[in-house]
């Protein structure tokens, strides 16, 4: 489903992230990526959306080359992938329902449904009650999880996490994971950076492991 | 589809009123300076339609009226009207005798009072003639031979007026277009700036829509709408700045107008220039919002 082919990613200022990068993830399956801080994980994920653009190589997602994507193409791109971000990405001036229904509007949906379809995924991360606050309100585990809500609300086929457990205690963390792992078994690929290795002791899902830009074996 | 793409609409429609009542302050004192700004072309352009209802009343081709001298016989009556027949440059005639011309004066114009004490007719038998040709000078020309005929006494041009005033109000038309331009140019940038503004606290709310996916159309259609909606909040402005003008304008006509006993009231724009204002001033808000998104959201890439 999603393939780099000696993907490199220089960034504007000259520092290389990523190094001669080839990686296969297949339909359905849930990938670890790990490495030490400024490995260049953020940076991995971010080129499979095209957030950021590759600076040789090709990216192919269900045989579709992001690189050579238009610009006006590159929206309906993203609406297939629930992206997770580091920095959470979170509008604080609306509240925790409108941050979740954004998604679906911008996707068009049709409007009897959509109340319905936000309040489920609010259900799942157990933000039901919730709804009406506003994110400042919110713990950050909390956070989190709205985060994790607002990028399943559309039910894509790709699921990417970067840093979903970060700052959170391990029993958080957990259920963080327990939410991934059900996504995954209707069928979501998943895709979860994270440099806590206690998430990963038990996990019989493939881990990749980036050491400065490239991939260890 | 075409349900969804209404609620969308509708959705974004509810979303840029909400914005405008969110900043009731800056949004009133926006729609006032555009409203002002409307009022002055569209104003001038109302007073030269008055102008020209009242230049239309009157016939389109140039109208000449002959006065004979005083006390003309029948006979020689005839002999004028003969000429003029025999002229193939005069179009139509009538013959004005001077009771009737005294009957038509006492009935308009509201001089009743003085016509009923004057002791005898004091006007002359008269024709008026329209002639085929307006040019200056073949008017001029048809002038003299007449004004040398023995039986006449005078010969004027009725139109001589009308054709000043046109002259006048075409130069108020170009002045009502430059003024237009200028100021539409002013509300342009105003939209612009305001924009400008809104992108700049939307920030956040614009790079996180595009990165799940939000198409540059779905960006920029709230402050879109937003540009439309103040524009013809400005141009209804405008109209009910006119409305109150030409309300304060008509009550004090109408103590001239019983002073000369004349109907003389002000009409506001016809319900068609009206709709065409709303537009224009629509448009010209969606315009300055266009260019202004034109030119900042392309700054706002995510990271
Ligand atoms: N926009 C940018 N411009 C220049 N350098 C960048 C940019 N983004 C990231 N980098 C650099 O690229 C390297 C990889 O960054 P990246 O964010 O991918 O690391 P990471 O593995 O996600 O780290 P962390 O675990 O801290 O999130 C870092 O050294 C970082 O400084
Ligand atoms: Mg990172």
């Amino acid at each position: 489903m999603i393939t780099f082919k000696n993907v490199s990613k220089r960034y504007p200022d000259g520092y290389v992230a990523l190094n001669n990068v080839d990686l296969t993830v297949e339909s359905g399956e849930m990938v670890f990526l790990t490495g030490h801080s400024g490995a260049g994980k953020s940076t991995l994920l971010k080129l499979i959306a095209a957030i950021e653009r590759p600076t040789s190589g090709t990216i192919t997602i269900s045989g579709q080359n992001i690189a050579q994507l238009k610009p006006a193409a590159i929206p309906y791109m993203r609406r297939k992938i629930g992206f997770i971000f580091q920095d959470h990405k979170l509008l604080f001036d609306r509240s925790v329902f409108d941050n979740v229904l954004l998604p679906l509007q911008i996707s068009n949906f049709d409007n009897n449904t959509v109340a319905a379809r936000v309040r489920a995924a609010l259900d799942k991360v157990g933000l039901l009650k919730k709804e009406k606050s506003m994110p400042v309100a919110l713990s950050g585990g909390e956070r989190q999880r709205l985060c994790i809500a607002r990028a399943v609300v559309h039910r894509p086929a790709i699921l990417i996490a970067d840093e979903p457990t970060g700052n959170l205690d391990v029993e958080y963390a957990r259920d963080i994971m327990t939410m991934f792992t059900s996504f995954n078994q209707v069928g979501v690929t998943v895709l979860i950076a994270t440099h806590d290795a206690s998430l990963l002791e038990d996990t019989q899902h493939r881990i990749l492991s980036l050491k400065q830009g490239k991939l260890a074996a | 589809m075409i349900r969804a793409w209404l609620t969308q609409h509708g959705f974004v429609f509810f979303l840029t009123l909400k914005r405008l009542i969110s900043t009731p302050v800056t949004s009133l004192l926006s729609i006032i300076v555009m409203g002002i700004a409307l009022s002055l072309p569209a104003g001038i352009y109302v007073l030269m339609q008055n102008l020209q209802v009242i230049s239309g009343q009157t016939a389109d081709s140039p109208q000449i009226s002959l006065f004979l001298k005083l006390d003309m016989t029948q006979d020689s009556i005839e002999k004028v009207n003969q000429r003029l027949e025999e002229n193939p440059q005069i179009q139509t005639i009538q013959f004005i005798p001077k009771d009737v011309a005294l009957q038509q004066l006492q009935q308009s114009a509201g001089l009743t009072d003085i016509t009923a004490s004057l002791m005898r007719n004091p006007l002359p038998d008269a024709f008026v003639i329209h002639t085929l040709e307006n040019s200056t000078e073949a008017l001029e020309q048809l002038r003299t031979v007449i004004q040398s005929w023995p039986e006449i006494e005078h010969v004027q041009f009725d139109s001589v007026w009308i054709e000043r005033l046109n002259a006048l109000l075409d130069l108020a038309r170009f002045a009502v277009l430059m003024l237009a331009t200028l100021l539409s140019i002013a509300i342009i940038a105003i939209m612009f700036n305001t924009i400008r503004l809104q992108i700049l606290t939307k920030r956040d709310e614009i790079e996180i829509s595009k990165l799940i996916g939000a198409t540059d159309s779905f960006i920029q259609r709230p402050f879109l709408y937003f540009g439309a909606i103040q524009g013809l909040a400005g141009g209804a402005t405008a109209w009910l700045i006119m409305a109150l003008a030409i309300r304060t304008l008509n009550e004090e006509l109408v103590a001239l107008a019983q002073l000369y006993r004349i109907d003389l009231q002000l009409q506001h724009l016809s319900s068609a220039d009206s709709i065409s204002l709303l537009f224009f001033s629509a448009w010209l808000g969606w315009l300055g919002a266009r260019i202004s998104v034109a030119s900042h959201l392309w700054q706002i890439e995510p990271k």
